[in-house]
């Protein structure tokens, strides 16, 4: 009864008043700007991620996590309402869920969002528990060769998953392992990338990065030029699903639940491919499969299910292994490191009240999402009307500050202000910045794990593939390259993402 | 059909792709070498500006044979005024302060937006800066002085 012990323990952590009051705000505070038309997870997360660095560990985590399901719950709300999709495991949600908004239920749409997204949250949070303990128990038997061979599935994976085109998403990949050596080597003490400039010693910040990359961007490509959605405000009359839509909905989220967690505990996946497969699952097993697309209740739950289940399950790698498998968890873990834990195994058995407050909080968040939204869609709804030429200097704001008090240094702005260009360009040239921020992460580790791999082997570079575990993860990497870039699997990819509506991708 | 190369989507991708790792790999031609066995600071990343040229050589001659434009329109003007409004942000914090950096903040980037109501501006200034005080200097407690004096 260990795994009860440790989840009394966690609440008991999450439960004190101050997580409490850190987990509501991070919720709300998420959701309100997830609502916000054209603020996706990772936009949120960056921007308000220097601001969680003045808190202690615990509840700055806490809050992230807060953070991270408001603004995906939010980011639903949006796709529901305005056919304005945050991200790319959205999309599928503005395809039943518009539809249905222009029935007039929106009502039962953000409801089942609710409530589908709350049991997926619940079977996401008890998978961590269980599966998480024996998995760091394995992870600490890693050593250097299998940590590296983990680290190229984990990013493999992630490029070759994810909706855009697989040789750009490796290539960005390595972009973000250039930008991450950027500072002094550890090492020989060599300053590397730096142009002579003292700060770039240090390397480049990682929020620096994230709100480069991600806030700024976004904000420029909205501003390309001056469209705005539909909102569907007036109409949301009665928010009570019926009977029928509960029954309808129950077993699409058993099954988004279960196809989210799967995808979501693998190293690289994430939301954006389970709620895509679980569509195309319930459009397979529906009795009229013709009747999705047009407001088909199971569309909304079944996706919103396997989205939630995924951003919850894919803590696990995150949280055990120090591996992060989405952009998102890339911001969680930059987090961990700035507030001087180092991610891995170790976490769980050095700071089981960080951990298992942390998957304790997990719950009580969704839990809280669910009290939040449904009372206050009202409200959510009001900040949609919020016109853009408001929102984006204000969301500019958010990101400057933050930005600044890490270092108190103006630096830290330009180099924010380079970045944002790059981020930009790379975005029309449909270069996606996940795997980038991903490489940026691991970048340091990959080459720390790579020396030390090679001085085990004495320079014998075969010890990735002799080495059990290591190989075993090189042979899937190499597999799923091969895989992916067949055309028929390519074609299918895209069929399945294109067949899902994702040109917003 | 035939893109321009300014919009070749792919080609443009792969030539900066291809500048990336040229400079990457130049500048760590400065850097020790080593061999496998005992890795200097130049082995990882001329390895990596490595893989980077090659990707950029694939994805440009790719370009080139499937002609895909790039999609919208570049929006080098809210770019522009965007990463302006940042840049003048960390100079004047440095220099003068927290209330008038912010207001150089707003009003650059409002230039990045359409139809642009300087009233609106003016009165969205004014609140979110008090909302800012109230948030970071109030409730957070970062050290910063208010004005220059």
């Amino acid at each position: 009864m260990e795994l009860f012990n440790n989840l009394i323990f966690g609440f008991s952590v999450a439960l004190s008043l101050q997580n409490l009051i850190y987990c509501f705000i991070g919720v709300f505070v998420g959701t309100a700007i997830g609502v916000l038309p054209g603020v996706g997870p990772l936009v949120t997360i960056a921007m308000l991620l220097p601001i969680t660095f003045n808190l202690p560990p615990i509840p700055a985590l806490i809050m992230l996590a807060g953070i991270y399901y408001g603004s995906q719950y939010g980011g639903s709300t949006t796709s529901i309402l305005m056919n304005l999709p945050g991200e790319t495991a959205s999309v599928v949600t503005c395809l039943d869920g518009y539809q249905m908004a222009k029935k007039g239920r929106a009502g039962p749409a953000l409801a089942i969002c609710a409530i589908s997204s709350f049991l997926a949250g619940c079977v996401g949070t008890l998978l961590i528990a269980l599966f998480g303990p024996p998995l760091a128990e394995v992870a600490l038997k890693f050593g250097a060769p299998e940590y590296f061979a983990l680290m190229v599935m984990a990013l493999v994976a992630a490029s070759s998953l994810s909706s855009g085109d697989m040789g750009k998403s490796l290539a960005m990949v390595v972009v973000g392992l250039l930008l991450g050596i950027v500072g002094t080597d550890v090492n020989s003490g060599m300053a590397r990338y730096s142009f002579g400039i003292a700060e770039l010693s240090d390397g480049i910040g990682f929020t620096v990065v994230a709100v480069g990359l991600f806030a700024i961007s976004e904000i420029v490509k909205n501003l390309e030029s001056s469209e705005q959605g539909e909102v569907f405000t007036s109409k949301i009359k009665n928010l009570m699903p019926t009977w029928k839509d509960l029954k309808d909905s129950w077993w699409p989220t058993v099954r988004g639940t279960a196809v989210g967690s799967f995808f979501g505990v693998l190293p690289g996946t994430g939301p954006a491919i389970s709620s895509f497969a679980t569509y195309m699952v319930e459009k397979k097993v529906s009795k009229n499969p013709e009747k999705f697309g047009t407001g088909a209740i199971e569309g909304v739950a079944g996706p919103e299910a396997a989205n939630n289940a995924a951003a919850q399950c894919a803590f696990i790698p995150t949280l055990t292994l120090g591996i992060p498998g989405s952009g998102v968890m890339a911001l969680m873990l930059g987090a961990l490191t700035i507030q001087g834990i180092a991610p891995g195994p170790q976490v769980m058995t050095s700071k089981p009240d960080l951990f298992w407050g942390l998957i304790a909080s997990m719950w009580i968040g969704n839990a809280l999402l669910v009290v939040l939204n449904l009372p206050l869609v009202g409200m959510w709804v009001q900040l949609l009307k919020v016109p853009y030429r408001w929102l984006f200097p204000s969301i500019l704001m958010f990101c400057a500050i933050g930005n600044y008090s890490l270092n108190n240094s103006s630096m830290d702005l330009y180099l924010c202000a380079i970045l944002g260009v790059l981020g930009y360009v790379l975005m029309k040239l449909e270069c996606p910045p996940a795997p980038l921020i991903l490489g940026f992460v691991l970048g340091p580790l990959m080459e720390e794990n790579l020396r030390r791999a090679m001085l085990i082997s004495r320079g014998d570079p075969t010890v990735f593939f002799t080495r059990p575990i290591a190989g075993t993860f090189m042979v899937l990497s190499i597999l799923l390259l091969i895989v992916m870039a067949l055309p028929s699997i390519r074609k299918k990819k895209e069929g399945a993402y294109v067949g899902g509506g994702g040109d917003a991708a | 059909m035939k893109t321009k190369l300014s919009y070749n989507l792919d080609f443009l991708a792969g030539l900066l792709m291809i500048c990336t790792g040229a400079v990457g790999f130049y500048m760590a031609l400065d850097y020790p070498y080593g061999s496998a066995l005992r890795m200097g600071p130049g082995y990882f990343p001329r390895v990596l500006a490595g893989i980077m040229i090659a990707f950029g050589v694939w994805i440009g001659l790719r370009g080139l044979r499937t002609q895909e434009p790039v999609k919208g329109i570049w929006g080098w003007r809210p770019l522009f005024w965007v990463t302006l409004a940042m840049v003048v942000f960390g100079w004047m914090m440095e220099r003068a302060g927290f209330v008038p950096s912010l207001v150089a903040l707003f009003f650059i980037a409002s230039l990045a937006g359409y139809n642009i109501r300087w009233k609106e501006v003016t009165i969205l200034t004014i609140v979110m800066i008090l909302f800012a005080w109230g948030v970071f200097v109030y409730g957070l407690g970062l050290p910063y002085r208010l004005f220059w004096w």
